[in-house]
C-alpha cells in the first residue's frame, strides 16, 4: 500500500509540478485571459464526489454490521454519483471553450483533470464489479474485503479531487 | 507512521482531514495570497505531524526469532563468514553451508553500488567451498543477521558458527533460536 501511495504521489506530483511551473513562470492571472474555468460545475461535482464518499462509507459500515441492503444501496448510490461526476466532467469539457492546442494553460488543465477523471473511471469499474457482487450476495459481515479495498481507493480518488479542485479551480 | 489508506475507515478519516486542510488554505488565500501560502505550509506540517502520530504496526515489537531443526541422525552447520575469511574449521562429519554476507557500507547500500562488494563475497564463497570438504557456499544479504535468517529458512541447521566479530555474533544470536558460537 505504501508503494501504491508513493507511486500515486509521484504521478500526481509530476502533473502538479507542471501546473505550478506554467502558472508561476507565466506570471499572469490563472486562468490565462480570455479563458474562464467552469467553477460552478466543478463545485457541484465536488459536492457530488464528497457525498459519494459518505455513501461509500455507509456501504462499508453497513456490511460490517451485517446490513446487506444498506451495503447494496450505498454501493449503488456511490456508483451513480461517480457516474454523475464523470458526466459532469464531460459536460464541462464540452462547454469549457478551449482545447489542448490553445496553449500551456489548457493543456495542463486537461492533463490534471483528465488524470483524475481516469482514476474516477477506474474507480467506477471497481465499483461496478463490487455492486454486481453485492447484489449476488458475495459479501457478508465476515467476508467483505472487496468492499473495503474498493472503498479505500474511492476515498483516495476523492481526496485527490479536493487537491485538484483547490489548486486548479479555487486558488 | 500512520498509513492513511490502511482501511476504509482510515481513508474516510483522511479524506475529512484533506477537506479541512483545503478549506483552511482556501479561506486564508482569499484574505491574502501569502497568508494562503503560510496556511498551506502549516497544513502540510500539520498533516505530517498527524501521519507521524501512529507508530508503524509491529515496529515496536522485537523481530521474530528464527527457529531451525534437522532430522534425527544428521548434523548440519551454518557458517556465517564475512568476505575475506580465508578458512573455517568446520566440525567433522557435519553437513556445512557457508553463507558470506555481501557486506556493504550504508552509502553503497543506498546507492545500490554493491557490485564490487558482492564480487568480494562471491570470491570468498568460492574459496571457502573449495577449502571445506563437503561444504556448499553462497552469498547472502548485506546484513549478516538477515543472511543467516535467509539461509536457515532454506537450510535447516543445528548450530550457527560465526567467523566474524563480536557485533556480528551478537546480531545473529538475537535473531536465531539455535546455538550460535564463534568458529
Amino acid at each position: 500500500m505504501y508503494l501504491f501511495i508513493a507511486s500515486e504521489i509521484m504521478l500526481f506530483g509530476s502533473f502538479f509540478t507542471a501546473y505550478f511551473f506554467v502558472r508561476i513562470v507565466n506570471g499572469v492571472a490563472w486562468p490565462t485571459p480570455p479563458y474562464h474555468l467552469p467553477v460552478f460545475v466543478a463545485t457541484i461535482n465536488t459536492f457530488i464526489l464528497m457525498t459519494s464518499s459518505a455513501t461509500m462509507h455507509w456501504a462499508t459500515t453497513s456490511i460490517k454490521r451485517g446490513n446487506v441492503w444498506g451495503m447494496r444501496a450505498g454501493l449503488l448510490l456511490t456508483f451513480l454519483m461517480g457516474l454523475a461526476f464523470l458526466i459532469g466532467q464531460l459536460y464541462e469539457y464540452m462547454r469549457v471553450g478551449f482545447n489542448t492546442s490553445d496553449g500551456a494553460f489548457p493543456t495542463i488543465f486537461f492533463c490534471l483533470t483528465g488524470l483524475h477523471s481516469t482514476h474516477v473511471f477506474i474507480g467506477l469499474a471497481i465499483l461496478g464489479f463490487m455492486t454486481i457482487r453485492a447484489f449476488r450476495g458475495h459479501f457478508t459481515a465476515d467476508h467483505h474485503h472487496g468492499v473495503e479495498i474498493g472503498g479505500i481507493y474511492w476515498h483516495f480518488v476523492d481526496a485527490m479531487w479536493i487537491v485538484v479542485f483547490t489548486t486548479v479551480y479555487v486558488l | 507512521m500512520r498509513n492513511p489508506l490502511r482501511s476504509e475507515a482510515e481513508a474516510y478519516r483522511f479524506l475529512g482531514v484533506v477537506i479541512v486542510g483545503a478549506a483552511v488554505i482556501i479561506a486564508a488565500a482569499f484574505i491574502n495570497t501569502w497568508l494562503g501560502v503560510a496556511a498551506a505550509v502549516l497544513v502540510f506540517v500539520g498533516l505530517g505531524w498527524w501521519l507521524k502520530q501512529e507508530p508503524v504496526p509491529g515496529a515496536a515489537e522485537p523481530p521474530p526469532v528464527v527457529t531451525s531443526e534437522t532430522s534425527p541422525g544428521t548434523h548440519r552447520v551454518l557458517v556465517v563468514a564475512p568476505p575475506g575469511t580465508e578458512t573455517v574449521n568446520a566440525p567433522d562429519g557435519a553437513e556445512v553451508l557457508v553463507v558470506v554476507p555481501a557486506l556493504a557500507s550504508k552509502r553503497e547500500s543506498l546507492t545500490g553500488a554493491v557490485d564490487d562488494r558482492r564480487g568480494d563475497a562471491e570470491a570468498t564463497a568460492a574459496a571457502l567451498e573449495a577449502r571445506i570438504p563437503g561444504s556448499r557456499a553462497e552469498v547472502g544479504a548485506d546484513d549478516p543477521a538477515l543472511a543467516a535468517e535467509d539461509a536457515l529458512r532454506l537450510f535447516g541447521a543445528d548450530e550457527v558458527l560465526v567467523a566474524g566479530d563480536d557485533g556480528m555474533l551478537e546480531a545473529i544470536r538475537e535473531r536465531v533460536a539455535i546455538p550460535v558460537s564463534r568458529v
